[in-house]
């Protein structure tokens, strides 16, 4: 079992989301420079936070051009687990991975706190450890976290079930409090708070830690 | 040839960045302005010898595939008369 974290030019929480899977949940890791045009010998990829490309044009908007995101699409076309966090959603949505987009925040202020997320769908790849409704601390800091889709869209993802988390206080103006989602598959993840800087006692909370064991567990499932 | 791209929210999605400059600009003195939304645009110059037809579709595609988010975003396209 191996995840792999993509490095685009920009990427600032790359290194955490390498630590947090390797010296945290102690599971292999390598990094994948968004150049590769290949994602062969992973199990799960991970598209960090941060800045990739500077969030020129629109945040996520460039770095869906870079080579690796083709390999990224087909392997998660297959079924792999792709879990895109804070930037990483942004870049999910703008491919075309997940619906929907990440607009600026209501408030047009960047937002870096603790808060609190709950549990919507449990019968995912990243939340099978956890229960229905289950509330986790959890970090974001972001700009631009206001998820936005039409209404034929929304409706489509409540009816499917495909929003995983939802903000127990909205703090970015997201419809329908919306934090995370997944594809109609189930198996690709967008979202914004950071599961990478709470898997540790230290940073505040262990709850991220959760997201990653639960892929951990799906993946060793389908081994057997 | 040159082709500028203008892009805006479409008008059903929430402008903050434009709203902001608005209540901004009321505080100026300028109670008349009612609205203000926010767009960006883009120069774009071709090659000279580039085919009328594969101009329009050039720009079309890039337009639509790359400058704008098609979720939140509209565009249209001005042609530069003089080139």
């Amino acid at each position: 079992m191996k995840f792999g974290v993509v490095i685009f030019p920009g990427s600032n929480c790359d290194h955490d989301c390498y630590y947090a899977i390797h010296s945290v949940v102690g599971r292999p890791v390598e990094f994948i420079w968004h150049q590769e045009t290949s994602v062969k010998g992973f199990d799960a990829i991970v598209l960090p936070g941060g800045f990739a490309y500077g969030d020129y044009l629109r945040t996520g908007a460039l770095a869906k051009f870079s080579p690796v995101m083709q390999a990224v699409k087909s392997f998660a076309d297959k079924g792999g687990l792709v879990i895109g966090i804070c930037n990483g959603f942004q870049i999910l949505t703008e491919s075309g991975l997940l619906p929907g987009a990440l607009m600026r925040n209501s408030n047009m202020k960047y937002i870096c706190k603790f808060l609190e997320i709950r549990t919507a769908a449990t019968d995912t790849p990243f939340t099978n450890s956890l229960s229905e409704g289950q509330v986790l601390n959890i970090p974001i800091g972001h700009g631009e976290g206001n998820y936005f889709a039409d209404v034929d869209t929304l409706k489509e993802l409540e009816d499917n079930r495909q929003v995983a988390f939802r903000y127990v206080e909205n703090p970015n103006g997201s419809v329908h409090d919306i934090a995370g989602i997944v594809n109609k598959g189930r198996n690709v993840l967008g979202m914004m708070p950071h599961p990478d800087r709470s898997s540790e006692k230290l940073l505040g909370s262990t709850d991220g830690k959760l997201i990653f064991e639960s892929m951990v567990q799906a993946l060793a499932g389908r081994a057997r | 040839m040159k082709a500028t791209i203008i892009v805006t929210l479409k008008p059903t999605v929430l402008d903050p960045q434009g709203i902001t400059i608005q209540r901004c600009v009321q505080s100026m003195g300028l109670p008349e302005v009612t609205d203000i939304r926010q767009g960006k645009y883009f120069d774009v110059q071709l090659a000279d010898n580039t085919p009328p037809e594969r101009r329009k579709e050039l720009i079309q595609r890039l337009a639509k595939d790359v400058l704008t988010n098609p979720v939140i975003e509209e565009f249209r396209i001005d042609w530069d008369q003089k080139s």
